[in-house]
């Protein structure tokens, strides 16, 4: 995720409606507020000067309450509405200076829309709403069935192709929604406050298929919502939207920890932080020894870093288990080797869980628990200092970038060992 | 008042025009005339070399396969008792000037329809001209009609054509701007043209209430049949017509009837064809 290319800019883009808006945009460059404007020409600024980059392959997420103009910006991407000033950039090329047909090859090829009524043809099949993009661009029959066939696969609805859209529950419908932007396979996906239709159990569940999509397929997804842990729950990214202008924009994280004005914080204060943090975000740098190393460097790495157990690691930093000072202890008088007096019943997570699913696990270890990856590599440990500190809201501990130094400190080993050799 | 405003002599003006077309036109006229003439009596002819009994059941047919079976048998029992009365001919004759009529005020009509819903100018040019259309009575442009295409059944289609154009022109408008926003939304953010969007989405959308307009047209040019005789248009109205001047109350009755048992065939058959067509679960 460091080596970002640039798959949208948008650079000062602005949406005023009504009939006076070259007035009003004479107005607003002078600084006036949304409401002076429509006092004195009865025009209203929907979205004002936004300037921001999507990166290729994120999920960039813009929200705000409803009037934030945050459905007016996404129009502006595909020019389902045409901005005012400004400029939108995909790839590179600016869409607000494209003909007609330009731009249509670029909603054609590039950008697939997902809507929040689902916006599904009534008339059509199941099928013939999928294959519509594919349709309108001359795709030979066959083919583009095949291509709505997969695309149906994907989002879970094979099997129902022939059935129409009044048949399906909304959950269905959005799928379809989903599938019919899919089968053209754009770069980008703009979704607009795509699951904000949905009852709460079935839109948790249209969020996981999403990620799991977006992990698969990689696309660029811009979505649309009003809905805080929503937006913090699927975005890389969140610019959070009030009165059509862009008043923050950063990573949940960010967004949650460090607001960036008043209107941020009054926004985020209700978060339930334990459903936003992982455990990578507390985890700590965990104290490891390698098994080859023997139990005397385990003891010696334990009293110096006075903690009475300590995780076991191979050559390639893959978790083995752990061993207290107190089996270490007799293991170097009794003469055996880490490996015989390793446990390896210990509890363990991934970076990704929640912090609310961790509360049993921490509350009943004795040893604090790691977190490894799919791998098995150790990442870190949580300690319950820092879950409880964390849920304080309390910055200090929580890693915004999700990763903690894993590696080895080879320095404090050598001395430990010269201390064991002499 | 009269001394303030001189009197501007309108009528004399539209005179003047309706010559000026005639002496000018008349042969455009005459070929319009001729041709409409030669459809209307053509169908005429062509349904009359069928035996009444096999007409009958073609439109029964007709009737079960765009609509149910109920309005089948109607049409089956209603056009056999209107052969009974011996009104026959007369009945075709004035199905001949509504179909031919109404097919013209479709071809006409639709398009302008779609045309009005797409362009706002087009809408305001279109929509006080079909007020006038539709207000302006009857008898008044039979009259020009008369002119420009002489006594019979061509200045009646012309003037069926006339009064029951609007409903279709409407009628489309409507349908077609009735289609949700999200909907139109989506052709275009997936890239459609304006054809694309017209003929995939909004018109197969806008077709109930299409045919809800061609059915107003037909029901329209029917109320026209019996002023379309006053010109000399042949057919049941004609027939009505003479039984009211001769005061023959039985005789008007039947034909009255007569017509009465078309309208319905017609208006359930139109009905029905509107509705059914979509996939199955919609109303």
């Amino acid at each position: 995720m460091t080596e970002q290319t640039k798959k949208i800019e948008v650079v000062n883009t602005t949406k005023i409606f009504g009939k006076n808006s070259r007035r009003a945009a004479q107005l607003l460059n002078e600084g006036k507020s949304k409401s002076e404007i429509l006092k004195s020409t009865g025009a209203t600024v929907g979205v004002k000067n936004a300037t921001f980059e999507v990166y290729d392959g994120e999920i960039f997420v813009i929200m705000g309450l409803s009037g934030s103009g945050k459905s007016t910006l996404v129009r502006m991407l595909n020019r389902l509405i045409d901005p005012t000033m400004g400029s939108v950039r995909i790839d590179g090329e600016d869409i607000v200076s494209m003909n007609k047909e330009q731009l249509r090859q670029v909603r054609r090829k590039k950008i697939g829309m997902v809507f929040q009524n689902f916006a599904l043809f009534p008339h059509k099949t199941i099928l013939q709403n999928t294959e519509y993009g594919l349709e309108i661009q001359g795709v030979a029959k066959a083919e583009r069935n095949a291509k709505a066939i997969e695309s149906l696969r994907l989002v879970g609805l094979a099997g129902y192709e022939e059935q129409y859209p009044s048949q399906l529950s909304g959950g269905m419908q959005q799928r379809v929604g989903l599938a019919r932007a899919l089968a053209n396979d754009p770069d980008v996906l703009l979704m607009d406050e795509a699951f904000s239709a949905l009852d709460p159990l079935i839109r948790k569940d249209m969020q996981d298929e999403l990620l799991q999509l977006h992990h698969d397929m990689g696309k660029t997804i811009i979505f649309i919502t009003h809905d805080l842990d929503e937006a913090l729950r699927i975005g890389d990214r969140i610019a959070l939207m009030k009165d059509g202008d862009i008043v923050q924009i950063g990573t949940p994280e960010e967004i949650l920890m460090s607001p960036s004005n008043k209107y941020v914080e009054r926004f985020v204060e209700d978060v339930d932080l334990s459903k936003v943090l992982t455990a990578g975000h507390i985890m700590k740098k965990a104290d490891m020894v390698q098994i080859d190393r023997g139990a005397r460097v385990a003891l010696r790495l334990m009293k110096r870093q006075g903690i009475s157990s300590i995780y076991v690691v191979d050559k390639g930093n893959r978790l083995l288990g752990a061993v207290t000072a107190q089996d270490a202890s007799e293991a170097t008088t009794s003469g055996k080797t880490l490996a015989d007096v390793l446990v390896t019943d210990i509890p363990t997570t991934s970076p990704d869980t929640v912090l609310t699913d961790l509360f049993d696990t921490v509350s009943t270890t004795t040893i604090p628990v790691a977190v490894v990856n799919e791998e098995h590599h150790l990442q870190g440990i949580i300690i319950r200092g820092a879950l409880i500190g964390a849920l304080a809201g309390d910055g200090q501990f929580i890693n915004s970038d999700r990763t903690v130094d894993t590696t080895v400190d080879t320095e404090q080993l050598m001395e430990v060992e010269v201390n064991n050799h002499g | 008042m009269d001394n303030l405003l001189p009197r501007l002599p309108f009528a004399s003006w539209i005179d003047n025009g309706v010559d000026w077309l005639v002496s000018n036109f008349g042969s455009v006229f005459d070929g319009i005339s001729a041709f409409l003439k030669g459809i209307v009596e053509g169908a005429v002819d062509w349904m009359d070399m069928v035996p009444s009994i096999v007409l009958a059941i073609l439109f029964a047919l007709l009737a079960w396969f765009v609509s149910t079976r109920r309005i089948a048998l109607f049409t089956l029992v209603g056009l056999l008792f209107i052969d009974y009365l011996g009104y026959w001919y007369s009945m075709l004759q004035m199905l001949s000037l509504v179909i031919t009529s109404v097919v013209i005020a479709l071809v006409i009509g639709i398009p302008l329809g779609i045309w009005a819903s797409q362009k706002s100018t087009a809408k305001k040019i279109i929509s006080p001209i079909l007020d006038l259309m539709q207000t302006m009575p009857a008898f008044v442009y039979l009259l020009p009609a008369i002119f420009f295409f002489n006594i019979g059944v061509v200045p009646g289609v012309v003037a069926s054509v006339i009064f029951s154009m609007p409903p279709t022109i409407r009628l489309t408008m409507l349908g077609i701007e009735q289609v949700p926003k999200d909907l139109i939304e989506a052709t275009e953010a997936f890239g459609s043209t304006t054809w694309q969007r017209l003929l995939k989405v909004q018109i197969p959308l806008a077709q109930p209430t299409i045919m809800a307009g061609v059915n107003q047209s037909i029901m329209l040019s029917l109320s026209m049949v019996v002023i379309a005789s006053m010109v000399g248009a042949p057919g049941l109205g004609e027939e009505v017509y003479r039984a009211v001047t001769q005061l023959k109350t039985g005789v008007g009755f039947e034909t009255g009837l007569s017509i009465v048992i078309v309208a319905i065939i017609l208006d359930r058959i139109t009905q029905h064809a509107g509705k059914k067509k979509q996939g199955g679960t919609i109303q």
